[in-house]
């Protein structure tokens, strides 16, 4: 069988393609019930008789999360229902405690809406959403022995510390007629829910922790003969690929699935309808459960809960706390603050667009918060392994070191000395500046003294000077560097050298 | 109460009579305790009302009440009175079992929000009581470990699913129990065992920590062998919990107080309707069943009452939806019986076989009926013509019932066909005993409350007759007020309440 790279496949085929988006709420407990609602804690201590479900617990819905999805429904442009009930999801599955998901079915919280995606280029795509839905997360399996997987393994362990975290899942309509942009349109729409429930606040949208996951419909069909409507044309079989959990995933998965099917099409044979997991070190899919075997999950309305019903006014409420998009956001910004597209770039990708502004709106210009952010920070958070934002030092205080600099107090090298004092917790820029010494000598007399000491260790340098190597001023400027240990205005000490060559700058 | 210290033997009086008694100093908690554990010894052999008997528990309570009350301490009424909970509330450190040989041995990590009020209001835990597995039966013939038997005649059955709750009231083994009742699992038990049962307005009581059989249909209440005893109870189970998102935001009903202006026997200007369809007017029922309840109704005219016949013409459906409801909750509410977390564990090589063979080992045969049942109900293609009916039905009950209440204040009907039948006699043919509870299920359907009391012995078998009062919504206080009345009436012509006249049993030495 021949293999058909994307390209290839895109040129044969007509794709459609469809994204489920699971996003985990920052909310501080669970969906149903109290139990804290963080990672990385040791297995099965955030745990309850609720979410463990032991004989007799019932849920209770917790009212942040519905907050949380309202207001995600609404950024994504979607009609919030006046009532809306959750429904059970029936399953056996040892991370499911309860043997069945509360999770909503024919009456989701927030549906039909649509999301306009920024490629790259600036091409502007819209993707219709379907529903935006609640629900609980199961736990975790972890298979000991054998591949890891559940087929070989020894034992399977149970950590149920996730089970009952709140999700909202994000679906879409059948995205059609994006042809060889589809991988680039699936990564662009994953990137911006991401970036929107950041900028919501309702989730840290880590795809690195699972924090939003994606599962990845795709099918292909023949396109359209002359004459007939490409809409006409029935949607072939699909294939949806479970947990792909970074963007570059993504885009990847897209890729290999469509030349997986496109090579199985072409040389005649069927695309089965089946999930599929998705493996990152080798950047393709494997056949997991066929959809003809597929369970029937017998949704029924879930009876421990009341329907969900906000109040119009509090709809409203939220609507009004909805932040703009995160295209139209970058846009704007971009124009206010005269970055290139490589610099924009490079702050998105950081996740430094908020601390950027912050600075600037502290007061310092654009150029320079973004040289602080991207420059001397990044690298600082480099080091310790953190997100910019969790370094100890808050834009206002970067706006005070920049204000050092530009009102002359300091120069650039000292300014990364305060900024060290700053990170390790010694006080303000200007605290540190006047604990440390740091601030330039400006006193012409002491700057004097000693541009004359080095120029009398190097009595060749002003001879150099006055034949027109103006250059050589620089071994004497070191040298007064070093002598000031860095304090000394460096602009200043040229000034004097060359007064001292006779020569005006 | 002056004549209470008279009194020889403990357990024949009633709650109210003992916590009088204790707040009087005639009698402490530690010896009330002490007499229904001896009383357990005697007869429960036979009767076989309790799971899991906790004497050193009851005693301590007993011995802490008795110390704070000898301090001066202010208590709960009820306080030192011991209780019975049947075994589908969980009990922290005290073995759960709901009746199932899969939850054999577990002893839950916390407590029921009714077992903590219980407990908060210092009532000694005698035990847990025998139901139906997962109170799916009328019989407790179901029961994983084995049936209880009636003390009126062992050979009978005590009603179902709260048949242990029943019996322990009738073999004075205790003078209070919690039931559950999701289509008549605790009027049915009073009725067969003249004892009294209410059920509460859906999300009057908590369910947090009730095992759950069919959850829109669940519903815990109090059983007593008085009107005023099991008003008292309901007032201590009462009242909203955050933890049950369906409990009503609302206070307890004043159930206390209706009970004693019950009991004044004054019903002047109270509309009663007959309803037709559950009263015997299609046959079907048994002929000392309807006379003892023409007689109950003759007593509450006298009393004043008027009444009035109704008709509720879709119950006749009632029975069907209800048994496609309850299968379908059921069969997704004992889905997390999976060997897993906790409970029996038949271990196979993999996971799946695991649950299958606990499953199939763990669930007896009725349970396995209505999973089955539930199951095929809620499956793709099933839905609207099984589930999607049945709550249709469900509204057009809850109309009929709106409709009737409309014109009058209680319902009434006789609590169920017959008097008890033989252990035995309808294990085989479950639609017969499903029949059992035609006269309850209607209440469970539209969330109402109700309440069955004894309204005298059937002529041709000598056994106990229930007489059901039904009440709108939130009304709960109205069943109180006429049971009361029916109650001191018939006390009145009895010479004291029917449980009295139950034969005594044979005690073991």
């Amino acid at each position: 069988m021949t293999t058909m790279t994307y390209e290839q496949a895109m040129e044969e085929f007509d794709p459609v393609f469809g994204i489920e988006v699971h996003v985990e709420l920052n909310t501080r407990t669970k969906m149903f019930c109290g139990c804290a609602n963080e990672f990385g804690a040791a297995p099965n201590t955030q745990v309850c008789p609720v979410c463990l479900g032991l004989p007799g617990a019932m849920p209770v819905t917790n009212q942040k999360a519905v907050e949380s999805a309202i207001r995600l429904g609404l950024a994504l442009g979607c009609s919030i229902r006046e009532s809306s009930r959750f429904a059970r999801k029936n399953y056996f599955y040892p991370d499911l405690s309860k043997d069945y998901q509360i999770s909503q079915y024919d009456e989701p919280t927030c549906y039909e809406g649509s999301l306009d995606v920024v490629l790259d280029d600036g091409t502007v795509v819209t993707v219709a959403i379907e529903r935006a839905h609640m629900e609980e997360d199961a736990g975790k399996n972890t298979h000991v022995g054998g591949s890891g997987g559940i087929q070989g393994a020894d034992y399977s362990l149970v950590d149920y510390n996730r089970g009952g975290v709140p999700l909202v899942e994000i679906v879409t309509k059948p995205i059609t007629g994006m042809g060889d942009r589809t991988a680039e349109v699936a990564r662009a729409y994953v990137a911006t829910i991401r970036d929107i429930v950041r900028g919501l606040g309702i989730s840290d949208g880590r795809m690195e922790q699972g924090s939003v996951r994606a599962d990845v419909n795709l099918s292909l069909r023949p396109k359209a003969v002359a004459g007939e409507s490409q809409d006409d044309v029935p949607f072939g079989k699909r294939s949806e690929t479970k947990n792909v959990n970074s963007l570059r995933a993504i885009e990847r998965a897209v890729r290999f699935e469509a030349s997986r099917q496109a090579s199985l099409l072409l040389a005649g044979k069927p695309v089965v309808q089946e999930t599929r997991h998705w493996h990152e070190d080798t950047s393709s899919t494997t056949p997991g459960r066929s959809k003809e075997e597929a369970e029937d999950y017998r949704y029924f309305p879930e009876p421990d809960l009341l329907p969900v019903e906000p109040a119009r006014e509090w709809v409203e409420e939220l609507r009004g706390t909805i932040p703009e998009h995160p295209a139209k956001m970058r846009a704007r910004l971009r124009e206010e603050w005269g970055f290139s597209d490589l610099e924009m770039r490079d702050a998105v990708a950081a996740d430094a667009l908020d601390l950027i502004a912050a600075t600037v709106s502290a007061g310092t210009s654009a150029q320079a918060a973004r040289k602080w952010w991207m420059g001397e920070l990044s690298r600082v958070a480099n080091d310790r392994e953190v997100a910019l934002a969790e370094l100890p030092v808050t834009p206002a205080a970067i706006a005070e070191l920049q204000g050092l600099i530009d009102s002359g107090k300091i120069n650039d090298k000292l300014a990364r000395q305060a900024l060290e004092g700053v990170l390790a917790g010694e006080g303000s820029p200007a605290e540190v500046v006047a604990s440390r010494g740091l601030e330039v000598v400006s006193d012409d007399s002491a700057l004097e003294k000693a541009v004359d000491d080095a120029l009398a260790a190097q009595p060749d340098v002003l001879a150099k000077i006055q034949d027109g190597k103006v250059q050589a001023a620089g071994a004497i400027v070191g040298a007064v560097m070093k002598a000031t240990r860095g304090q000394a205005d460096a602009g200043r000490v040229r000034e004097i050298i060359l007064q001292r060559a006779g020569v005006e700058g | 109460m002056a004549e209470t210290s008279a009194v020889t033997d403990w357990t024949r009086a009633t709650a109210a009579q003992m916590a009088d008694a204790l707040a009087a100093g005639e009698v402490t908690s530690v010896e009330l305790v002490q007499a229904h554990l001896d009383r357990i010894a005697a007869v429960d052999g036979p009767v076989h009302a309790f799971l899991h008997i906790d004497a050193e528990g009851a005693l301590e309570t007993a011995r802490a009440v008795d110390a704070d009350r000898a301090a001066g301490v202010s208590l709960p009424r009820l306080a030192g009175v011991p209780i019975g909970i049947k075994d589908v509330l969980v009990t922290k450190g005290l073995p759960t079992t709901a009746g199932s040989r899969i939850l054999e041995g577990w002893v839950p990590p916390y407590d029921a929000t009714v077992t903590r009020r219980v407990r908060e209001a210092r009532m000694p835990i005698l035990g847990k009581t025998n139901m139906d597995e997962f109170a799916m039966g009328s019989s407790t013939e179901h029961s994983g470990y084995g049936p209880t038997h009636n003390p009126w005649d062992l050979s009978r059955i005590p009603g179902g699913s709260g048949g242990g709750s029943a019996a322990a009231l009738a073999a004075f083994e205790a003078p209070l129990t919690i039931g559950s009742d999701t289509g008549g699992s605790i009027r049915q038990p009073a009725s067969v065992t003249a004892t009294v049962g209410v059920k509460p307005t859906y999300g009057g009581v908590s369910r947090f920590g009730a095992i759950a059989l069919a959850s829109s249909l669940d519903q815990l209440g109090p059983c007593g062998r008085t009107v005023l005893d099991t008003a008292l109870l309901h007032e201590v189970m009462g009242g909203h919990d955050e933890m049950d998102a369906t409990s009503l935001d609302e206070p307890v009903p004043a159930v206390v107080s209706a009970a004693l202006e019950g009991a004044a026997m004054d019903l002047t200007g109270v509309k009663v309707g007959v309803v037709r369809e559950l009263s015997g007017a299609d046959g079907g029922y048994q002929a000392g069943v309807m006379q003892r309840f023409e007689e109950s109704l003759a007593r509450l005219r006298e009393m004043g009452a008027e009444v009035v016949e109704v008709s509720c013409p879709s119950f006749e459906y009632a029975l069907a939806a209800y048994y496609v409801i309850l299968p379908s909750e059921a069969s997704s509410n004992l889905a997390k019986f999976d060997s897993v977390r906790f409970g029996l564990r038949v271990e196979k090589s993999t996971v799946e076989k695991t649950m299958l063979a606990t499953r199939a080992e763990g669930f007896g045969d009725e349970v396995k009926r209505r999973i089955i049942l539930g199951t095929y109900a809620l499956s793709a293609g099933y839905y609207d013509a099984y589930y999607g009916s049945a709550q249709k039905v469900r509204t057009l009950v809850q109309r009929d019932f709106d409709a009737a209440f409309a014109q009058c204040d209680v319902l009434v009907s006789p609590t169920t066909p017959t008097t008890p039948f033989k252990i035995g006699e309808r294990i085989d043919d479950p639609l017969a005993m499903y029949l059992n509870d035609i006269a309850t299920i209607p209440a469970n359907l539209a969330g109402i409350p109700g309440m069955s009391l004894p309204s005298g012995l059937a002529p041709e078998d000598g056994l106990p007759v229930g007489f059901q009062i039904l009440a709108p919504a939130h009304e709960d206080a109205r069943l109180y007020r006429i049971g009361a009345a029916l109650e001191a009436s018939l006390a009145a012509e009895w010479g004291g309440p029917l449980s009295a006249q139950a034969p005594e049993l044979e005690v073991a030495s």
